[in-house]
């Protein structure tokens, strides 16, 4: 009797405690993760100006998936998708130039650590500064960009007003931090590839390309992983610099489906509250195949310890 | 989120009351507004003037930041409503008042005679014939020209009456082969070309079809509208190029050094010429070219009003308030320390301001009819697509049909016929 109610009581300990030390973090994400989900899904099904009349009522009204049958014929939503796509694919640059800078860096001279810390300077400083330095970058008149191209070509090129180039002048832009904290990762990597396997693949005659490839590279592999994710990230929540450089222009060619949903939800022309929440839906859809592909990942490597 | 911010605005509310609790005995009106320093000390003279002449009752004006204010008032009005808001005339108060934040104050208009003395303004008031605004401040909107750039090119000084169209565009010609631009703009925020595709709008057809237009009421493949694109097309070749990428201060710095000789603008602009060290000898206005014959000249004027909440705790005391806001006194004393026109057609100007004058004679003669701007005369969003699509066309004009055929979707799918 006695030990059966000890057992029982032991039983409740290995069940119930585990869930008292989740329950802060539970409610945390739970407040704070999903269950802004899900008011965003819900809010995607209505036609709503933010506004609450006088008695605090909610004004908005049903509608459906209205919101998201017009972002299916809406050219603006389009584009921004379109751009999404080459700051995911440009974005990647980071990765390789990342990698030879990190290799360049990782060797033993006098005062390499201020070339470190030069090289990893554009991470640390806000977007917001990256934008505007790129913005007078590419100025027209003033702009050292575009007194570069006039004197090349005899014609300045602004960048930011060129509907066919901007997006890629703010990709370019946002590269620079990027490939500071992708440099950065690949360091604290390098610090790590086990001298041993260098020094046996040495005396087998591996060199260059053939070492970094089959040797390096393989050893970098977590390092990679997670420039890969953080590179990913950066890429679809590009607005910081779209908002600073451009404000999604010149005619809406630059934007990217963070900055539309901004401008849809919260901008002076917006208060479509339904029709943004429907942009975050979709782009939220968008990030969840990264993220459900790194928890996966995760989940498969904890198994397999 | 709603009660976070309610508590945060009951403490705000606490704070205020504290301070003025000399005043327990006084009628309270409170009053929130978004001034930058020049009105706001012009706002406080004027609630002076007021307190002096009703002893009873304290007015409280909260300023908010400008760009903040926009977000602010969204909640304010539901969550812990002042007496009195500034806003904007015309569609920019319309989600306000269909929610039933701004109250009908049709009585304070008819008490006060303001019907007559505020003609102009009342369609801009109005909507479904009930008035929600009290309209106390209007700027002109034209052309700023640089008299020292129309030398260098040699091309003669226009009068304050303006010139016509071919006479423009010929100047234009000889500014281009002078180097200098003839009419210069920053569009990177949209708004400024609103107000060249306005112009050329309200020239070609007129008052009525422009609000049409505004309206939705007009497909933007029509004649009449082609025409407007086809007379912008002349005009887009001596725009500033890349214009897209600068703001409106950056074409004014243009302006100012002569690198460009017009500047579509309105009267705000005078203070960042003077600034960028114009003076009134070389620095000139007129009214934008007649294009069609025979159509009765309209100007734009954007408006700003005060308006009175639904949740006002004192709305008698607020009504006096604003019938005091509409006086010609009020609006003298107001828009002289501002620099802007009264929209009381009793006020005075101060006539030693050459533009300030010129702005209310052309106003003041604009038989035609006075538009708000694009952005106000347009539904929110129907404005945005609309100024993307002027912009588009003053940088790729040979993409109008694709530029009309998006523009004429969105009317179809904001405006079901």
């Amino acid at each position: 009797m006695a030990q059966a109610s000890q057992a029982a009581r032991r039983w409740n300990q290995r069940t119930i405690a585990p869930w008292l030390f989740l329950a802060p973090g539970l409610f945390m994400f739970g407040v704070y993760v999903l269950w802004p989900i899900i008011q965003s899904v819900t809010l995607s099904f209505y036609d709503w100006n933010g506004l609450y009349n006088q008695d605090g009522e909610f004004t908005g009204t049903f509608v459906g998936t209205r919101n998201y049958a017009e972002l299916m014929t809406d050219p603006a939503f389009e584009t921004s998708l379109w751009n999404n796509l080459k700051w995911l694919v440009l974005y990647m640059l980071a990765l390789p130039i990342g990698l030879f800078i990190a290799i360049f860096l990782n060797q033993t001279v006098t005062g390499i650590r201020l070339y470190k810390s030069l090289f990893f300077f554009p991470f640390v400083i806000s977007q917001v500064v990256v934008g505007l330095i790129f913005a007078w970058f590419y100025a027209p008149n003033f702009g050292l960009f575009y007194l570069l191209t006039e004197s090349l070509t005899g014609k300045g090129t602004a960048i930011l007003a060129d509907p066919d180039l901007v997006t890629y002048g703010i990709i370019v832009a946002g590269l620079w931090p990027q490939i500071a904290y992708v440099m950065i990762l690949y360091l604290t990597g390098l610090n790590n590839v086990a001298p041993d396997q260098i020094e046996a693949a040495r005396l087998d005659g591996a060199k260059g390309w053939r070492m970094l490839w089959y040797v390096v590279l393989p050893q970098l592999r977590p390092a990679t992983f997670i420039a890969v994710i953080v590179t990913v990230i950066g890429a679809l929540r590009s607005f910081d610099l779209v908002s600073i450089m451009t404000t999604g222009g010149p005619f809406g060619s630059s934007r990217v489906l963070s900055y539309y949903m901004f401008e849809m939800a919260l901008g002076e022309f917006g208060f479509r509250m339904g029709y943004g929440a429907a942009i975050a839906v979709v782009l939220f859809a968008i990030m969840m195949i990264f993220i459900s592909g790194f928890i996966w990942k995760m989940w498969r490597d904890e198994k397999e310890r | 989120m709603v009660h976070k911010l309610t508590g945060a605005l009951t403490l705000g509310a606490a704070l205020l009351l504290s301070t003025s609790a000399f005043a327990q005995d006084k009628r309270v009106v409170t009053w929130n507004a978004d001034y930058d320093p020049i009105p706001l000390a012009a706002a406080e003279a004027l609630i002076a003037d007021f307190e002096a002449a009703n002893p009873e009752i304290d007015v409280q004006l909260t300023n908010f930041d400008h760009e903040a204010y926009k977000n602010a008032i969204r909640n304010f009005l539901t969550a812990d409503a002042p007496d009195l808001a500034n806003w904007y005339a015309a569609n920019r108060m319309r989600p306000f008042v269909e929610a039933g934040l701004f109250a009908d104050i049709s009585d304070v208009w008819a008490n006060n005679g303001l019907m007559e003395s505020l003609a102009s303004s009342v369609p801009s008031s109005t909507i479904d014939g009930k008035q929600y605004a009290i309209p106390y401040t209007y700027y002109q909107w034209g052309i700023y020209y640089n008299r020292d750039a129309y030398a260098a090119a040699g091309v003669e000084v226009p009068g304050p009456e303006g010139v016509n169209w071919e006479t423009f565009l010929a100047n234009c010609e000889k500014f281009k082969a002078a180097g200098i631009d003839c009419v210069t703009t920053g569009s990177s925020a949209l708004w400024p070309v609103a107000g060249i595709f306005d112009y050329v709008s309200l020239r070609t057809n007129g008052y009525q079809f422009h609000s049409d237009l505004a309206a939705g009421k007009i497909s933007w493949t029509s004649p009449e509208a082609r025409a407007v694109f086809e007379n912008l097309g002349k005009l887009q070749p001596y725009v500033t190029e890349n214009h897209a990428a600068i703001d409106w201060q950056d074409a004014a710095a243009l302006f100012v050094q002569g690198k460009a000789a017009n500047y579509v603008m309105g009267n705000f602009a005078v203070g960042v010429f003077k600034e960028g060290g114009m003076t009134n000898d070389n620095l000139g206005f007129m009214v934008f070219p007649e294009i069609a014959a025979g159509i009765a000249r309209a100007e734009e004027a954007p408006t700003d009003t005060i308006h009175l909440t639904s949740g006002a705790k004192n709305p008698e005391d607020a009504k006096a308030f604003l019938a005091y806001m509409a006086s010609p006194e009020a609006q003298s004393k107001w828009n002289t320390a501002v620099g802007q026109l009264p929209t009381n057609k009793n006020a005075t100007v101060p006539a030693d301001d050459p533009f300030l004058t010129a702005g209310f004679e052309a106003l003041s003669t604009a038989t035609g009819g006075i538009a708000q701007f694009w952005d106000r005369d347009a539904d929110a969003e129907y404005a945005k697509a609309g100024m993307e699509g002027f912009q588009r066309f003053l940088v790729q004009p040979e993409a109008l049909e694709e530029i009309l055929t998006q523009l004429e979707a969105t009317r179809t799918r904001l405006f079901p016929q």
